[in-house]
């Protein structure tokens, strides 16, 4: 269930611009941000806000990448494995994280800590090798770089 | 170096605060445009300076501005292309990041030229702090007057909304970026109708590219004259090219429109990293086919990249040395085609999919004889046949690589495979 609080934020990104449908995308991403992911229940109550069928929302959200039908690890590492970043060792640094994990790409930890995924470009191509983690970047990284990263994150 | 226009003066950590882009003469052009231009007059600035569209097709931006009906009374919207994700190109994001009042400047200078009081920033979704940094530009900006209503005691009214995508890499074409921001998916629409007639709500519409933009201050003040003195005739001004790949300083550089590909690659970039030779470069982005190193002397500008078979597309220049297989190069661009197409037209969709399965195959070692044939076989019923010129784009590194590099595809059919890729995967 949405919170009061998300409903009122998405009412008003619904009435923040001329046509009320502009705001399903920044409501999709504030149900997500407030439930961790879409479900089925969530998307109805975001489509029933805006007067949708509940399988509008799900067309909608199901375009687009950053919009999650399923739950995560707490967090969610990416790989950019696009060409500049390949060319910058991304390949090695994939084959670092799927064994230092012991989880394959798709997959999350056992302990729910860490889900990990490759990405095509994140346009940071100038310090490739480039892991995006939940919202941050985190450029030219280096197995021993990622490591102290991941280290951080288990600890807090 | 010669004049830097959009990155000027992006070194300074305190640039992004508006009180350091005030004192190094921000928000001049506009209270110049404000008190002494009509809009008319900045659309007559803009076309003089001969700014041409950083976003990839490079169209007048003057041009494209007087399309818009005169009719005061009709609603008109001004669309910021911030959704930047061809593959390579990482020039927006340093703009919003280090310089965003310059872009919101832009954006309001512009806005008040083709009479519009509502501009939509579409920021990719992935960019977080590009956005926090516009949204607080776009705060520090209404709280001292430049934006809001009755802009610095003109009359003119304007709000600036910081709108972030969800992660489609389409979005990035104009009419996808239309469809998704009215909360559809985002799928291109049929042409024409064009943005400038029919664009957001079926009003018109001007959608330009963040880079395009922030250029828009710097010639409303210091006149077209100061913009044409730079670069080429066709090409003025400067351009952003994106130095990736394997070279010894990947970044932004902000360079004269027309500078060679030697210059940027190795005074610029420093050359080849680790002393290999050069193979290919990528002269603008995947959607452009690829150069050799017999291409190193040709000027990058629209006209000239052009003249040479390929496109100055988005300025990403992407370096690969003698050690990169070609095949597998061509296999990574096309997996990101095959993942981005949207789906909407048979020829792309499925086209990607079977590049891009045709080339793990060869890439694998499992080619069989006919495969290349069938490759160009598949980019021929792509091009031209697409709904978007996405279908295009998606073509370019398998026509390009074939063209320049068959016999690395005849070695992997012939011998099973390739001894490059240990190369690049022990880095
Ligand atoms: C598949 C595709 C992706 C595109 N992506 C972008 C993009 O990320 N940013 C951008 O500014 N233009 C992009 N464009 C170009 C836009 O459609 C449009 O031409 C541009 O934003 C116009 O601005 P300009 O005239 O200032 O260049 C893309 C075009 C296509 C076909
Ligand atoms: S060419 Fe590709 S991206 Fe463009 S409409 Fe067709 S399927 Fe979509
Ligand atoms: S290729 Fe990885 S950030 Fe661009």
């Amino acid at each position: 269930m949405l919170s009061e609080r998300a409903k009122e934020e998405i009412i008003r990104a619904m009435e923040r611009f001329p046509e009320r449908r502009t705001g399903l995308l920044p409501a999709l991403r504030l149900a997500q941000d407030e439930q961790g992911y879409l479900s089925s229940q969530v998307l109805a109550e975001v489509a029933a806000i805006f007067g949708l069928a509940p399988a509008e929302a799900q067309a909608v959200a199901s375009f687009y990448t950053m919009l999650r039908r399923r739950p995560t690890g707490k967090h969610l590492i990416q790989v950019c494995t696009n060409l500049p970043c390949s060319l910058s060792g991304a390949e090695g640094l994939l084959d670092h994280l799927k064994a230092r994990l012991g989880i394959g790409v798709g997959e999350t930890t056992p302990d729910g800590l860490f889900t990990l995924e490759t990405v095509e470009c994140l346009g940071s191509c100038g310090t490739a090798p480039v892991v995006q983690i939940d919202e941050d970047y985190h450029e030219n990284m280096s197995a021993e770089a990622i490591d102290a990263v991941l280290a951080r994150l288990a600890g807090g | 170096m010669g004049e830097r226009i959009v990155l000027r003066y992006t070194d300074d950590p305190e640039q992004s605060d508006i009180a350091t882009y005030v004192r190094k003469g921000g928000y001049q052009a506009l209270a110049k445009a404000l008190k002494e231009l009509s809009p008319e007059a900045v659309v007559d600035l803009v076309k003089r300076s001969g700014l041409r569209g950083r976003g990839g097709a490079g169209f007048p931006t003057g041009l494209k501005w007087s399309f818009i009906p005169k009719d005061p009374a009709l609603p008109r919207y001004l669309c910021c292309n911030a959704d930047e994700g061809e593959p390579g190109t990482f020039k927006d994001r340093e703009i919003m990041e280090k310089d965003p009042h310059e872009l919101i400047e832009g954006i309001i200078l512009s806005s008040y030229a083709i009479g519009a009081h509502l501009a939509v920033i579409y920021i990719r979704g992935e960019f977080a702090y590009a956005a926090r940094q516009l949204a607080r530009a776009v705060q520090q900006a209404t709280a001292k007057g430049y934006l809001g209503r009755n802009i610095l005691g003109s009359g003119y009214d304007l709000d600036v909304v910081v709108y972030r995508g969800a992660g489609a890499y389409i979005c990035g074409e104009e009419t996808a970026l239309l469809e998704s921001l009215e909360g559809y998916r985002g799928q291109p629409r049929l042409k024409p109708p064009f943005p400038a007639t029919a664009g957001l709500y079926r009003k018109p519409t001007v959608i330009n590219n963040v880079e395009t933009l922030a250029n828009v201050p710097y010639i409303v003040l210091n006149g077209p004259e100061a913009f044409t003195a730079i670069g080429t005739p066709r090409s003025p001004g400067t351009k952003v090219f994106c130095l990736s790949g394997q070279v010894n300083r990947p970044g932004n550089y902000e360079l004269p429109m027309g500078t060679p590909l030697r210059e940027i690659i190795f005074e610029h970039g420093g050359g080849v990293r680790d002393g290999k030779q050069l193979k290919a470069i990528i002269p603008g982005g995947p959607s452009t086919p690829t150069f050799t190193a017999a291409h190193l002397d040709v000027n990058m500008d629209f006209e000239s990249v052009a003249a040479a078979g390929s496109m100055l597309g988005s300025g990403a220049v992407m370096v690969m040395d003698e050690t990169v297989c070609m095949v597998w190069a061509a296999l990574r661009l096309t997996e990101f085609f095959r993942h981005e197409s949207c789906g909407k037209c048979t020829p792309c969709r499925e086209g990607t999919y079977w590049l891009a399965h045709l080339l793990g195959r060869i890439e694998a070692g499992q080619g069989q004889d006919g495969d290349i044939e069938l490759l160009l076989d598949i980019c021929d019923n792509m091009a031209g046949k697409c709904f978007c010129p996405f279908g295009d784009a998606a073509i370019a590194p398998v026509q390009g690589t074939v063209k320049h590099f068959r016999e690395e595809y005849q070695q992997h059919i012939r011998h099973g495979g390739c001894w490059r890729r240990s190369v690049v995967r022990s880095q």
